[in-house]
């Protein structure tokens, strides 16, 4: 079992809720994927329009637990402000904080990032920080109180999959006792796949279920691949080498001299 | 008196939060709220004035990744 904040998991597939072609296929996924925790977020809302109260009735009809973000927000005042407000409406601790410093990479602020936690941290959110596999970043966001990590695999929305394998390693490696959740870039159930059988305890993916020509199917397709990674990674997967190594054994083989 | 509501200037004849958000249309809404960047937590609504020229955010839950 996955822990979070004291929070035991089974499924490590997280799913976004945005993007999908309605509400009922986002339903439908999240349910062929048994996932169990499912990000939103809070955006204006129109007194004539009220967009929000039906997307909230039905996330709620799905007994997941909800992840709210902080996405859009570019500042500290935002995020905090944003987390603030995501506490009372969604009634959870847990905050994904995302400030964003960089409008084509939506790479994280990560100075912006540690202060942010390091307030909201203080003022008792669960806080899981967007960040880069900077390990230094890392140190930083745990001193300031978190207990779980999402480091990006590639820029949001990218597909490209897990861009800096030896960073993410890396991370890894250093961290050994915390959860690292694979955030962002993920594009095809093989990268999620990879993800977990580098040893990140889960990942979140949206884009590339939303935006599947049938997302049910690719939630069902993500939730076998992340299944295939962790059993994986639980067997002890061999190291690569740059040679070959025959698999038949050599004794006993036939015309040698 | 005019403030700003998500952005967009509206017309409210009450100078107090919680008697502005039923007037405005979000009376059974769940929504939350900040006034000039400052969260106002549900219960402070009814204890916070409003003055020309604010900013409120109405905020809802929405979508996302």
């Amino acid at each position: 079992m996955l822990e979070l904040y004291q929070r035991a998991l089974r499924s490590r597939l997280f799913l976004g809720s945005a993007r999908y072609p309605s509400p009922a296929v986002l339903a439908e996924a999240v349910r062929a994927a048994r996932v169990e925790v499912v990000t939103v977020s809070l955006r204006r809302e129109s007194s004539g329009e009220r967009a929000g109260q039906g997307f909230w009735a039905l996330i709620r009809d799905l007994g997941v637990q909800v992840l709210p973000n902080t996405a859009g927000c570019h500042s500290v005042k935002e995020a905090v402000t944003t987390a603030h407000m995501a506490r009372e409406v969604f009634a959870t601790p847990w905050i994904k904080l995302e400030v964003i410093g960089e409008d084509d990479t939506l790479q994280p602020d990560v100075f912006g990032l540690t202060e942010a936690a390091r307030i909201l941290c203080a003022e008792g959110f669960q806080v899981f920080p967007y960040t880069t596999e900077d390990l230094v970043v890392a140190e930083r966001l745990l001193q300031a109180g978190c207990r779980v990590l999402m480091p990006w695999g590639a820029p949001i929305g990218s597909g490209r999959g897990l861009n800096n394998l030896f960073g993410l390693k890396a991370l890894r490696a250093h961290f050994p006792e915390v959860p690292l959740i694979i955030d962002a870039g993920i594009g095809v159930p093989s990268h999620a796949a990879q993800a977990l059988e580098l040893g990140f305890d889960a990942v979140l993916i949206n884009t590339a279920v939303a935006q599947a020509r049938d997302p049910v199917a690719m939630a069902g397709a993500f939730a076998l691949a992340v299944e295939a990674g962790y059993a994986a990674r639980t067997a002890g997967p061999i190291e690569a080498r740059d040679l070959a190594q025959p698999s038949t054994p050599v004794l006993g083989s036939a015309f040698r001299a | 008196m005019r403030i700003q509501v998500n952005g967009v200037w509206r017309e409210t004849a009450v100078a107090q939060l919680a008697a502005a958000l039923m007037e405005l249309g979000y009376g059974d809404s769940i929504v939350s709220t900040a006034l000039n960047g400052e969260f106002v937590a549900v219960g402070e609504r009814a204890a916070t004035p409003l003055a020309e020229g604010d900013q409120l955010e109405v905020l809802a839950p929405m979508q996302g990744g």
